[in-house]
């Protein structure tokens, strides 16, 4: 079997998201580099602000989460979190953990643990994954893990297009107190390098086609019907389909491949909206379909991180989301500036200053 | 850049956490352990709630080493709900759209970085309140007919 499940039952008692304010229209970017011969895969992205990243917007989801958890869950207070957990691939320092940042902000120190997660884009379900096994195992009360990214693409590569930024929070405790009931997971990985970022450079590289199918699609896929074979589940059973979004495309094409429909994956699929917030991507997809989502109601969340594999989980809604509080997804999004190409490069810091 | 100073005032920095005086109940930002109203000493500890509204405030053109790559932003002096006045950075807002009066709420960001090799000092700002909008229900559908 390659189903995971806890022991002693876990769930989500509070889940938050965090989108920054700007978007550049993503037709900005083929215009400047190839004449606007290129059809973006996205329609526009979210763009941090200058003083915006990973701690930041992990530290606003984190906020989130904990006010939703405090009204759901009567024993949780930030100094129960056990775990403060930061999946990204753009941390701010390299080394120096942003999870200390991010629990002394919530006022979740000293008794904790708190640590940086690495798997490109799955290194918030990464984190998700052993947080089920710290709280599953009675280790701690509850743990939180944070998918956040201030995505990086190199000035006129394909992944300018899409390279979006945001932050989505979880808080994991007993599922008996929870929104969600977590009732199984899935890892598929292999060493697949389809794109990576070394050491001291400032955007990755990726093998542009090779990052579909043998990538992308295969990991998802794997994971995906092997959570519902050993599940007992079928695409009817889910309300919802949550996957990685790097684009409006893939998502789609593999939901569809699995079996899904268009509005199973609709609710939850933000791309072309805030762009590909990489580590938070299929996590603040989450997170938008918590707000919507009814009891009874079962969601599939799979997520893909390159070099590569996939994280699925199947989860259960035991309670709507409180609406007090918190904003939801779609109010972050809502909250929306255009800026254009040259004030985009400003905020990204990509102007050399001497 | 003085790593000890700022390691001594992150609580306050992160979490806007003042002090209240267990005599006759000030809120005290930033803590200095002595209440500013009866003069008894204040030690406890007290998380503000972040909300307040601008006092007043000034647009900086011309800013002091280390704020240079802002330019131009605002500052303000905010009034939290719990009563004290605080300084800082507005984010996330247009000058024009400052108002005495605004409803401000507080989000921690960076305040500075000490070059390239430096630490990132994070600490609070206040932001226009944000609310939750009413629903858009035709964004939904523009989204699916875009994709």
């Amino acid at each position: 079997m390659a189903l995971m499940k806890s022991e002693r039952p876990v769930g989500i008692v509070g889940y938050g998201a965090y989108v920054p304010r700007y978007r550049l229209i993503t037709q900005e970017v083929s215009e400047i580099w190839t004449g606007g011969n290129t059809v973006s895969p996205v329609r526009e992205k979210a763009v941090p602000g200058l003083d915006e990243d990973v701690a930041t917007m992990s530290i606003e989801a984190a906020r989130n989460a904990v006010r939703r958890a405090e009204q759901v869950c009567a024993s949780f207070t930030p100094q129960r979190l056990g775990a403060v957990w930061v999946g990204s691939e753009s941390h701010p320092y390299a080394v120096k953990p942003t999870g200390t940042i991010v629990a002394e902000a919530l006022g979740a120190t000293p008794y904790t643990q708190a640590a940086d997660w690495q798997f490109a884009c799955k290194a918030g379900t990464e984190a998700m994954q052993a947080a089920i096994g710290f709280v599953g195992s009675g280790m701690t009360s509850f743990a939180l893990v944070i998918g956040a990214d201030s995505a990086q693409g190199r000035p006129g590569d394909a992944l300018e297009y899409t390279a979006g930024a945001g932050a989505a929070a979880f808080i994991l405790g007993p599922a008996e107190e929870a929104l969600v009931e977590i009732e199984g997971s899935v890892s598929y990985v292999t060493d697949t390098p389809d794109f990576w970022r070394r050491p001291h450079e400032r955007f990755p590289e990726h093998a542009g086609r090779f990052t579909g199918e043998p990538a992308y699609f295969h990991h998802i896929a794997s994971a995906a019907q092997t959570l519902m074979r050993e599940m007992g589940l079928t695409p009817q059973d889910f309300a919802f389909a949550v996957f990685h979004q790097p684009n409006v495309k893939f998502p789609l094409k593999v939901g569809a491949d699995l079996g899904f429909t268009r509005a199973q994956i609709q609710p939850g699929l933000l791309v072309n909206e805030i762009g590909n917030a990489y580590a938070g991507s299929a996590l603040l997809g989450l997170t938008a379909v918590l707000d919507i989502s009814q009891p009874g109601q079962r969601i599939l969340l799979a997520s893909f991180g390159s070099g590569a594999g996939s994280d699925a989980f199947c989860l259960r809604v035991r309670r709507s989301a409180p609406q007090s509080g918190a904003l939801t997804t779609r109010a972050y999004i809502q909250r929306r500036v255009p800026v254009n190409y040259a004030q985009y490069s400003r905020l990204k810091g990509n102007y050399v200053m001497h | 850049m003085e790593v000890a100073r700022f390691w001594r005032t992150r609580h306050q920095r992160y979490q806007l956490m003042g002090e209240v005086c267990p005599h006759c109940g000030t809120k005290i930002f930033p803590p200095r352990d002595v209440c500013p109203a009866c003069e008894g000493e204040a030690k406890t500890p007290f998380v503000f709630s972040g909300r307040g509204e601008v006092y007043s405030f000034s647009t900086i053109h011309s800013a002091p080493a280390g704020f240079e790559k802002y330019v131009p932003y605002t500052v303000a002096l905010v009034r939290l709900e719990e009563g004290p006045l605080v300084t800082a950075q507005l984010t996330d807002v247009d000058e024009k759209d400052v108002y005495i009066g605004m409803p401000v709420e507080m989000v921690t960001r960076v305040l500075r970085e000490d070059g390239e090799r430096g630490m990132i000092v994070y600490g609070y700002k206040f932001r226009p309140r944000l609310t939750q909008p009413a629903p858009e229900p035709q964004h939904a559908a523009e989204a699916a007919a875009a994709a």
